[in-house]
């Protein structure tokens, strides 16, 4: 079975989504439920920390791509952040880097939130 | 030379049995000696080959039938996948667009797209009523 874990962390405005395992058709819809319930607390700041995910197929990807435009449309964003080269190869392959903004720490992408603000 | 490399893998279109057909494949791939990097590429194109055959052929139904084979030889890797579900024409298929994906909330078309380009031939070929076949085809650089 594979075996996927995701956790959730508020740093003052900014939830991050830690992922962790191996990210495909059978385990997206617990990250989906992570972005309802966020979603659902009008936490529209979000940060995924995907430093310790060993594998994304496009259905991982496509959890992205449902939430983002409600999430935006709240003034919000979905920044990512700590991939592998091997996962970033993957969302780069799908041109994600032109509609996402990828940071290589957590800190600097929970930064930008701030910066964005003033 | 005998031509006892191939193995097979029968198993339901459950997408909880993901991680056993990737783990089938890489193991395969290790011993026939690929490359961290070309093991990876292989075992997700398998992955969306998969995922789609359990979603639009099987309509996600858990109980139906797929069957992976692997093959190799000094210049190529081989999967073919047989299912015995509803038929599917992958040209109607289009490459995908992510900025309509952003402005429509679709996200179809990400899995064919990366089957192709990981691998090097990605053929599909149906008998309505009988079985889908997809063929993937890797070349391997000596």
């Amino acid at each position: 079975m594979a075996e996927f874990k995701t956790s959730i962390v508020n740093k003052g405005e900014v939830s991050i989504i830690s992922v962790k395992g191996y990210l495909d058709a059978h385990t997206a819809p617990a990250l989906e439920n992570n972005f309802t319930e966020l979603i659902n607390k009008e936490r529209f700041k979000i940060v995924i920390n995907f430093e310790e995910l060993a594998y994304i197929s496009s259905a991982g990807l496509g959890v992205f791509m449902a939430y983002i435009e409600k999430i935006r449309d709240n003034k919000g964003d979905i920044k990512l952040a700590s991939m592998s080269d091997k996962v970033f190869n993957i969302f780069d392959l799908l041109g994600f880097p032109l509609l996402y903004e990828i940071y290589k720490s957590e800190d600097e992408a929970i930064g930008k939130f701030s910066e964005s603000k003033s | 030379m005998l031509s006892n490399n191939n193995k097979e893998l029968r198993i339901k279109s459950n997408t909880e049995n993901l991680a056993s057909i990737r783990d089938f494949v890489s193991s395969y791939a290790e011993k026939a000696g690929l490359s961290g990097e070309e093991i990876d590429n292989i075992m997700l194109a398998v992955d969306e080959a998969c995922t789609n055959i359990i979603k639009h052929a099987y309509k996600s139904f858990p109980d139906g039938e797929l069957s992976i084979k692997l093959d190799h030889d000094k210049k190529k890797f081989t999967i073919t996948i047989l299912d015995f579900g509803s038929s599917f024409d992958p040209d109607i298929v289009p490459k995908p667009d992510l900025q309509r994906y952003y402005k429509e909330r679709k996200v179809g078309g990400l899995g064919m797209y990366l089957m192709k380009t990981l691998m090097d031939e990605v053929k599909y070929t149906s008998v309505p009523g009988k079985y889908n076949k997809v063929l993937l085809t890797k070349n391997i650089n000596a």
